[in-house]
């Protein structure tokens, strides 16, 4: 594909494009959001309008170029009217997570050195005034919601400072345009806070140009067009909602809708039917939930109906998206299904429309991601950075595999590091960690690739898979690539199994520890009248660990038809007879497996693993709920799994 | 950290002289006075059987007590009727719900608008005339009270399959429909739990501050009642048995011997 231009001509900021697109397609809608029960629409016109009052009342409060604004609260046409007045003059939006606490708040608005704060409501105000005593140099507050805010002082209403532009534009009706004249493509638009899960959050310091490539690149991709229907209801300090409801919706004109509230998206969704949605793994898994528990309470008749197509739809509504030939009695059947199940069920979920669909984030279940395909929904993956704003890679149309990110987006060169770190360069790329430069130097070369600290590879397709964090992937001692959380995450798939732990670090073979799902597990023995007193009993039963090896062997299966992971299946494992919790130190708190800790806690079952025994004695102290502590004692059988012989195949 | 809250509190809105009221040889109430300001937030308590509810009910005019009589807005009288009081601006929720179950939320909170329709019931129907512009209108003030109480995402939801505490908000807009100058709250937090006694201590204090709604509930949790409220009335066995702002009640020895029990 041919490169992107990053600039349309001489619209190389947002505010002039805003400019322009009140001029060319002015009555176009730009902005919904629901008032009083019913849809407002704001167009174009209207939008470049309230954004120049804003600016303008801004400017007289004392608003400079280089001034950072702090913007605040849920998804709102206002708030993006803000962002848009400060680019207006000069200035750089820092949009932060509307949740986060007056002290990681605190952190940012200091960081980032900002005077100036745009709220959505009461809630929020009250965070800044508290985060104000702390840091002084938070000056001016501004507020979009009154409610409860009758009785503060020294806080300004939105409307108010509307009010005073308009008295600044009476003076002076070019203040904002000949400020907007001056802005550059260069210049930084806009400074979105990483999450920092090592360390301080860094600001991470985007331009014009980076985003308006971004744009225009994911549009093209897409086919993304003017008129485009998305729902905003993702935070707006997040890079995904930065580019699709702010920067592709001024580069390409799509329509964004603001949910009335968090609560209301579901109805939201249905009432807007989008075109281009974006929804995180854990939405999509809830979606999902939801429709099944649904169905359970229907009738008799329509459970059938529903498994019966659902049934079908797996087979070939995926390869019915994808363009590959299909049968003419499973076509007649799935547009049976269509009339049926799936136009409805797409409809429920506000889905017949969308034409694009993203999610990201984090591994997505091939469960998941297959109901919606399936259903027709055109549902794909993408692989990006807040530092590469946005897009690293795509699925491309007719390209979508569950087990890549897809393929580089135009523009955008990728390679991968010796020790398997994906590294990417292109137009997108940040131009800085604001007051950082010893991170951005450790994170972007001289010549400007970045380190994304996943390890991952291209496979035959020329699809990125990524695989692990760089810092996890480790190696056998013949030099075969090992990534314990890839392996993991694959056995966790299955439903019966909880939790699992890949070894292998400079050893011979790949070892795992699995943890059984008592639910899953409980319920599939209850059901072939397995008896059992305790989950421990349940652990160890020869059944069980049948079962297990079935679900191993499959990922070994699996694992053989990638050569670069072919040499890491698993030759060896054992259920543990205690669930790694914790409270124990096994876990972390947001339930990750500290894999050091589990090695060195169970050191006599790593070796034996590692060993030939086929059991072994353990004993190891747990907590209790309430605190008390206890003794598991016992032996543990350790099964060996079959192995794959590397598919061949041919280049 | 919030801004002190400045009111305006002005004059008498509604007194209560010497009020006494019995059903047979129950004495319900006693020879009870007190008086609500314009703007303020005054609460009922009392153990049980203290007479708190009947004096609500004296109030909106469902009992007529015996003796005494009651001046709201400078007007005294001994008697009136339920619906004269909700004309004269007197609304109330009630200690168990009665809303409709099988309405949605936004049709219970529009049965609130009622009397301020003006439109008969033949217009209404055909949806003809004034009686469009009329439910426009109406729709608007309640889209507003549902905006008000966050409860968007409930908006057609019959209210029979909503949780209990959610209901206990439908309840407060149906009140607030009515555009009431006095509110009259029995038990609005009556088995909630305290996240939702937390949000509905917010959106009182948020109505008497938006709206300047005057505003007399009655409440057993003491710590709610001495936050939220400016003056607080005890009742016990129909008496009066102290009246002031929170903290002299809290100091208020009967008080404390009519909730803690005292040996004789």
């Amino acid at each position: 594909m041919t490169s992107v231009p990053a600039n349309a001509g001489s619209n190389d900021t947002f505010p002039k494009m805003l400019v322009e697109m009140a001029r060319s397609r002015g009555a176009a809608p730009a902005y919904r959001e629901k008032e009083h029960g019913i849809w407002q629409t704001y167009d174009w016109t209207r939008s470049a309008a309230e954004t120049r009052r804003l600016a303008a009342g801004l400017h007289t409060l004392g608003f400079r170029r280089g001034d950072k604004l702090v913007i605040v609260g849920d998804n709102r046409p206002r708030l993006y009217w803000a962002m848009g007045a400060a680019q207006a003059i000069g200035g750089v939006p820092v949009p932060v997570y509307q949740d986060s606490v007056a002290a990681e708040l605190a952190y940012v608005i200091e960081n980032a050195e900002a005077r100036f704060a745009v709220a959505e409501n009461q809630e929020q105000v009250d965070k800044l005034l508290e985060i104000q005593r702390s840091v002084p140099s938070l000056k001016t507050i501004v507020y979009d919601d009154p409610r409860g805010l009758r009785h503060y002082e020294g806080v300004h209403a939105y409307a108010d400072v509307q009010t005073r532009g308009d008295e600044a534009l009476a003076r002076d009706a070019e203040l904002v345009s000949r400020e907007t004249a001056v802005g550059k493509g260069a210049d930084a638009a806009i400074m979105l806070y990483t999450s920092g899960t090592t360390g301080r959050p860094k600001g991470v310091v985007l331009s014009h140009d980076n985003l308006a490539w971004a744009a225009r690149a994911g549009g093209r991709v897409d086919g993304l067009r003017a008129g485009d229907e998305l729902l905003s209801y993702l935070p707006m300090a997040w890079v995904g909602d930065h580019i699709f409801s702010y920067a592709q919706g001024h580069t390409i004109g799509l329509v964004v809708n603001c949910p009335e509230s968090a609560a209301t998206v579901m109805t939201d969704l249905r009432e807007i039917g989008p075109t281009y949605y974006f929804a995180p793994p854990r939405v999509l898994e809830n979606l999902i939930t939801q429709v099944t528990i649904r169905m359970e309470d229907a009738g008799a008749l329509q459970r059938r109906m529903f498994r019966y197509f659902m049934a079908h739809a797996r087979r070939v509504g995926s390869a019915l998206l994808d363009g590959a030939p299909v049968s003419a009695a499973d076509r007649l059947l799935y547009r049976l299904g269509e009339w049926f199940v799936y136009g409805p069920l797409k409809n429920q979920l506000g889905m017949s429309r969308v034409r694009v669909a993203y999610t990201a984030g984090e591994a997505v279940g091939p469960e998941i991601f297959n109901f919606f395909r399936a259903l027709g929904v055109n549902m794909k993956q993408l692989y990006g950075q807040t530092e590469a704003s946005v897009f690293v890679t795509i699925h491309p149309d007719g390209e979508v595999f569950q087990d890549t990110v897809g393929k580089p987006v135009p523009d955008v060169e990728l390679k991968i590091a010796d020790n398997g770190e994906v590294l990417y360069r292109s137009p997108g790329v940040f131009r800085e960690y604001f007051k950082n430069p010893t991170a951005t130097a450790d994170t972007k070369t001289a010549d400007g690739w970045v380190h994304t600290g996943d390890a991952g590879y291209l496979d035959q397709r020329g699809h990125l898979r990524i695989i692990d964090r760089a810092k996890d992937v480790g190696k056998l001692k013949d030099g075969t690539l090992f990534a314990p959380k890839y392996i993991e995450n694959k056995l966790k798939f299955f439903p019966h199994i909880n939790e699992a732990v890949a070894f292998g670090q400079d050893g011979d073979f790949v070892s795992a520890f699995v943890n059984i799902d008592m639910t899953a597990v409980g319920d599939w023995a209850e059901r072939r009248n397995i008896s059992y007193a305790s989950y421990q009993e349940l652990a160890a039963r020869p059944e069980v660990y049948d079962l297990i090896q079935s679900e191993i062997e499959e990922v070994n299966r699996d694992l053989a038809d990638d050569p670069r992971m072919a040499g890491a299946q698993i030759r060896r494992f054992l259920v543990l007879p205690k669930a790694l919790d914790a409270d124990d130190g096994e876990l972390t708190r947001t339930n990750k497996v500290r894999r050091g800790f589990i090695g060195d806690r169970y050191k006599s079952l790593v070796d034996a693993l590692n060993g030939s025994a086929t059991s072994v004695r353990m004993s190891a102290e747990v907590t209790f709920e309430d605190g008390r502590k206890g003794l598991i004692e016992g032996t543990v059988a350790i099964r060996d799994a079959a192995t794959v012989q590397p598919a061949r195949r041919a280049a | 950290m919030s801004a002190p809250r400045t009111r305006t509190i002005g004059d008498t809105l509604l007194t209560v002289d010497r009020i006494s009221l019995s059903f047979g040889g129950v004495k319900a109430l006693t020879d009870v006075s007190f008086d609500i300001a314009k703007g303020e937030v005054r609460a009922i308590i009392g153990p049980n059987g203290a007479g708190k509810s009947s004096m609500l009910n004296c109030i909106n005019g469902f009992y007529h007590p015996q003796q005494g009589s009651i001046t709201y807005k400078s007007v005294k009288r001994s008697q009136m009727r339920p619906h004269e009081a909700a004309a004269q601006g007197i609304a109330r929720t009630f200690q168990n719900i009665a809303l409709f179950k099988g309405m949605s939320t936004l049709d219970n909170i529009m049965t609130g608008r009622n009397l301020r329709m003006k439109t008969g019931i033949l217009a209404q129907a055909l949806h003809f005339g004034p009686a469009r512009a009329e439910e426009i209108e109406h729709r608007l003030a309640v889209e507003r009270i549902i905006e008000f109480l966050e409860i968007e995402h409930i908006r057609k939801t019959p209210v029979g399959r909503l949780p209990y505490g959610l209901q206990k908000r439908v309840e407060l807009g149906r009140a607030l429909a009515a555009e009431p100058e006095l509110l009259l709250l029995d038990e609005p937090m009556a088995g909630m739990n305290i996240e939702e006694k937390q949000d509905m201590c917010r959106f009182i204090l948020d109505v008497n501050d938006e709206f300047g709604t005057t505003i007399c509930l009655i409440e057993h949790d003491m710590g709610v009642v001495m936050d939220i409220s400016d003056r607080v009335v005890v009742l016990d066995y129909g008496k009066k048995i102290g009246d002031g702002v929170p903290d002299e009640i809290k100091r208020n020895q009967t008080v404390i011997d009519a909730y803690l029990g005292v040996s004789h």
